[in-house]
């Protein structure tokens, strides 16, 4: 009998766990992502606003440890933060707390989603969707005023209309309001 | 009828018969056999008494083939899931009425298992093994007279000489806290021993020591409750349960229900058990102070909390904590199990959870898990629980808040970034007017102190317009500063400083991508107002150069953390030519802090930068903070928070240093142990040279790491002796109280600093004696120290009392 053993409801860690998400992009084997992600110490954070600042960012993911970086993500054409960013730690330990305790909670009163990252290369801090920014704000439907508004779909299909019938509109920009 | 190949076992659901045997895998066994016994006792459609028959049953049918694995699993779970010990002592006790010989195994088992633990100084986990042998008794396993002589030689513990207290601490402790469990049976059986073992116990308690108290007491008052020493609390809890002759009603018992097997089974008699002999690795827990917020005069509509000296109150509040041990990573299972704990609606079970969660964040020297952990359970339980949960949490703020005056710094500190983490969460919303009272007091009394500093902290995880809109225009007094960075150069009507014209200069360069050279010679025309003569490459220390440099950059790089991170790597040749000396370094720093002074955040995170890429060192940090300059927001929480990180950089570096050393000289071992076994005549001492030269290097980066870690603490603790002295000697040239909120704020911060780093601390005491903390030094802070080495020599332990007039 030893005193080291453990009961694997105690290893239980499903925060730490890795996601079903996989970059497509990535250059490389499946079996390579996932071996950096099991080791990585830079997270993923989405369901940012598009007004989060980088110093909200440090203020909050420094509550599980020293950051070594931060990278905000940005539209590819405009150029302007599109609501994720990277944080890398300088610890996997401190990352691990942040997977456990800060996603899932708010920022700006928005939930936000941590997730492991492969660690950033240069390129990755653009969005991916067609119109410069997310994916996930290409299509969406819905109306979320700390991203822009509209679905960009959706906003295409507002301008599309209201040229045609010929009316002033009222198309939502992504305009900052709030002050730096 | 499936059109699957016939196969032999015909039970199989993928139709593959060569690839499957009739039963599982062993692992597989074992696996079930775990999960089966560390899920009895959880919600479920039938009985617990039925669950544990059934397991029993199960289980026995097992032993032929898997006793060892069954004899593992219960060991573990007895050392690591204490808050269902009665559950488990109840299935063993089962296990026992069927199978006489397995109980006796086990019983061996865990004695083996409580031994290896108290070897390798487990001590909390040996405290659950001792009262899961206790409880043992109560089952039928364990014969009442042979526990009641393993508890005769815990306490005779209190007998050996020359040991720290805390071992005999420990001894005691593990006595105690079983008696909730089993003392009525034990004093039933052997009343005369167990008043002798008493009454030993309450002569040691009497004779011990206890001058770490005021250290790690929470608050400095005892109203309206005590911050108790834990073994005190212990005491009183276990001699009113004497006095109510042993009555528990707390304790889920299942075995009660069993009672009519359990007592036809055969006990087993503990072997006699020595308590193993102190030695140098010995590391003993430290004692604890029981954190208290709540009584029964809180919750008036509820079930009543039991008293602080209840028996009920040490079960509960030991189960929670047991609960928050066994699931801290998993915060939505840590929830539910807590709120899942049995007797909720005979006590005020939110209550109990509230103020176990904030005794473990406001422990001291440690909270037993990272803050925000805590902050984030809280949010969960709020979760399950959005109709009583968070009223519980704003009544406890409201306590809090109240008790302010008296509560120590460390747990202000951790006050200030919970709650203000937490109204993050919850839109800001808070009821700001209730605190109107501490807007009339001075600001520096901790009421308006607090409220300040949650203010900055909200700002930092929102923005300042946000904060300016959530509190009534009143508390606009205690609102932070709008984070914009000051430059001295900016506006036209500067024009007559010193340094303008360079600063447009540069201004103009920087932005059309200038190099480290262009700088410099921009630069070089900078006179220097200190000296008169410069040396013919213009490094000396020159405060202008470092002003004009400095303050443009950091103007330029405004706009972002990142931006400002990128201007310091971009120019770090400027930067270290400029900081190269002492004052340098000194004066970079200063000038950061001209610039960003209404950015406590940006101040920090640029210092961290510096001191990673080395433009200015921790000593360089220390010596700022302490400076006349600073003095204004010496009491501000940002600047501890940087001295901390700054001494935690400082300490990483060495581990890291002393781990490549470690590394290195494996290395070097594995490739001897290589070349010995390898009887190779060709191989040579030669293959050794370039690893031992190595370790030579790293032997002396080591070194010098140490030696810059030893002067970092030597800056820190000479400068709060300068500052207090100056202090001390003020009032008493002037008659007036030294006691200031400064002063008590000061006082705590040098307490801080010996609590949060003792043990680096330790290493150069000799030092820190001879050089620092002689006789000659005032009383006051003389006797801080002393303390602290006293209880040092004889407990290994750093604590020392809060200072008394």
């Amino acid at each position: 009998m030893c005193s080291g053993g453990t009961l694997s409801i105690l290893r239980s860690d499903s925060y730490v766990d890795l996601s079903q998400y996989r970059d497509q992009h990535f250059r490389g084997t499946r079996y390579d992502q996932e071996r950096l992600l099991r080791k990585s110490c830079t997270l993923y954070v989405g369901n940012l606003s598009f007004y989060t600042t980088e110093e909200q960012i440090h203020e909050l993911f420094g509550k599980s440890g020293d950051i070594k970086k931060i990278i905000m993500g940005l539209d590819k054409v405009k150029k302007t933060a599109c609501g994720f960013c990277f944080v890398e730690y300088y610890a996997r330990g401190d990352a691990e707390n942040a997977m456990r305790y800060i996603n899932g909670t708010r920022l700006d009163d928005r939930i936000i989603r941590t997730d492991w990252d492969a660690g950033f290369k240069e390129g990755r801090q653009y969005g991916r969707g067609r119109s410069g920014g997310q994916v996930r704000d290409e299509y969406r439907q819905d109306y979320d005023a700390g991203r822009g508004g509209y679905g960009k779909t959706v906003q295409c299909q507002f301008y599309k209309f209201y040229r045609e019938n010929d009316e002033p509109h009222n198309v939502v920009t992504t305009q900052k309001v709030r002050q730096e | 009828m499936s059109r699957r190949r016939h196969s032999d076992d015909s039970d199989d659901s993928d139709g593959q018969p060569h690839k499957r045997r009739r039963t599982s895998e062993p692992s597989e066994i074992e696996e079930r056999l775990e999960s089966l016994i560390c899920r009895v006792g959880e919600k479920s459609n039938s009985s617990l008494e039925s669950n544990l028959e059934g397991l029993a049953g199960v289980l026995e049918a097992d032993l032929p083939n898997y006793k060892s694995k069954i004899l593992r699993i219960l060991c573990t779970v007895a050392r690591l899931l204490p808050e269902k010990l009665t559950v488990y002592t109840t299935l063993v006790g089962l296990l026992n009425a069927r199978n006489y010989n397995f109980g006796g195994e086990f019983v061996e088992a865990m004695i083996r298992q409580l031994k290896e633990c108290l070897k390798v100084n487990m001590y909390n986990e040996a405290v659950h093994l001792v009262r899961f042998l206790s409880d043992l008794v109560n089952c039928h396993v364990i014969a009442a007279p042979s526990m009641v002589a393993m508890f005769e030689n815990f306490v005779s513990v209190t007998q050996e000489e020359d040991v720290p207290q805390v071992r005999c601490d420990w001894y005691i402790f593990a006595f105690l806290s079983s008696l909730p469990w089993v003392g009525k049976e034990l004093y039933e059986k052997k009343d005369a021993e167990m008043d002798r073992l008493l009454s030993q116990t309450e002569s040691y308690l009497k004779r011990r020591q206890k001058i770490h108290v005021p250290m790690l007491q929470v608050w400095t008052a005892d109203k309206p409750h005590p911050q108790e020493e834990y073994l005190d609390c212990l005491w009183s809890q276990i001699q009113k349960l004497k006095k109510d002759r042993w009555q528990e009603r707390h304790i889920l018992r299942p075995y009660l229900a069993f009672d009519s097997i359990l007592c036809e089974a055969l006990q087993h008699n503990l072997p006699p058990f020595t308590p193993p002999p102190h030695t140098e690795d010995s590391v003993y827990p430290m004692p604890r102070v029981i954190f208290r917020m709540f009584d029964y005069t809180d919750d008036p509509e509820g079930p009543v909390m039991p008293g602080s000296h209840s028996v009920e109150r040490f079960v509960i509040e030991e189960n929670l904590h047991c609960i928050i041990k066994s699931h801290w990573k998993e915060r939505k299972t840590c929830a539910a199990q807590l709120l899942s704990y049995p007797g909720n609606n005979k006590i005020p079970l939110n209550y109990h959870i509230v103020e176990v969660i904030f005794a473990e964040l406001f422990q001291l020297p440690s909270p037993p898990h990272i803050e925000v952990m805590y902050t984030t359970l809280l949010i969960e339980l709020c979760k399950l629980q959005p109709g009583s949960l968070p009223q519980v949490l704003a009544q406890a703020t409201e306590m809090l808040y109240m008790r302010l005056d008296t509560m120590n710094t460390t747990c202000v500190d951790r006050f200030i970034n919970w709650f203000s983490h937490h109204l993050s969460n919850f839109q800001f919303r808070w009821s700001w007017e209730d605190w109107s009272d501490c807007l009339t007091q001075d600001l520096e009394k901790p009421k308006p102190k607090f409220v300040r500093e949650v203010l900055e902290k909200c700002m930092r995880l929102s923005y300042h317009q946000r904060i300016i809109d959530i509190v009534p225009a009143s508390f606009s007094v205690l609102s932070p500063a709008n984070p914009v960075c000051i430059y001295k150069y900016g506006d036209e009507s500067n024009r007559s400083l010193p340094g303008y014209t360079v600063a447009l200069c540069l201004t103009i360069a920087i932005k059309n991508k200038a190099s480290n050279d262009e700088i410099f010679s921009i630069l070089k025309d900078v006179p220097n107002p200190n000296q008169d003569d410069d040396d013919d490459e213009g490094f000396t220390f020159n405060p202008l150069k470092i002003e004009v440099f400095v303050q443009t950059l950091l103007h330029l790089a405004a706009k972002s953390f990142s931006h400002s991170f990128s201007a310091l790597a971009k120019f770090h040749e400027v930067f270290k030519t400029l900081a190269e000396s002492d004052e340098g370094k000194l004066h970079v720093l200063r000038v950061v802090y001209e610039v960003w002074k209404n950015h406590p955040q940006m101040i920090a995170v640029l210092v961290d930068k510096m001191i990673r890429t080395q433009i200015v060192d921790c000593a360089a940090v220390a010596n700022w903070i302490f400076s006349s300059e600073l003095a204004h927001d010496f009491t501000r929480f940002y600047i501890w928070e940087i001295l901390h990180s700054t001494i935690r950089k400082m300490n990483k570096h060495v581990l890291k240093i002393h781990k490549e050393l470690e590394d290195t000289k494996a290395r070097l071992a594995r490739q001897h142990k290589r070349r010995d076994s390898d009887d190779d005549d060709r191989s040579s001492d030669r293959e050794d040279g370039p690893l031992e030269e190595q370790i030579e290097r790293l032997q002396e980066k080591v070194e010098s790491a140490q030696s810059e870690q030893k002067n970092l603490f030597l800056v820190i603790f000479q400068r709060f002796i300068m500052l207090l002295t100056e202090h001390l000697v003020r009032c008493e040239t002037g008659g007036i109280d030294v006691f200031t909120p400064w002063y008590k704020s000061c006082i705590e911060r040098l307490q801080q600093i010996f609590l949060q780093h003792h043990q680096i601390i330790q290493q150069y005491m000799v030092t820190f004696e001879n050089l620092l903390f002689t006789a000659e030094l005032d009383h006051h802070i003389l006797a801080v120290f002393q303390q602290f080495c006293t209880v040092q020599c004889t407990s290994k332990l750093f604590m020392f009392s809060l200072l008394c007039g």
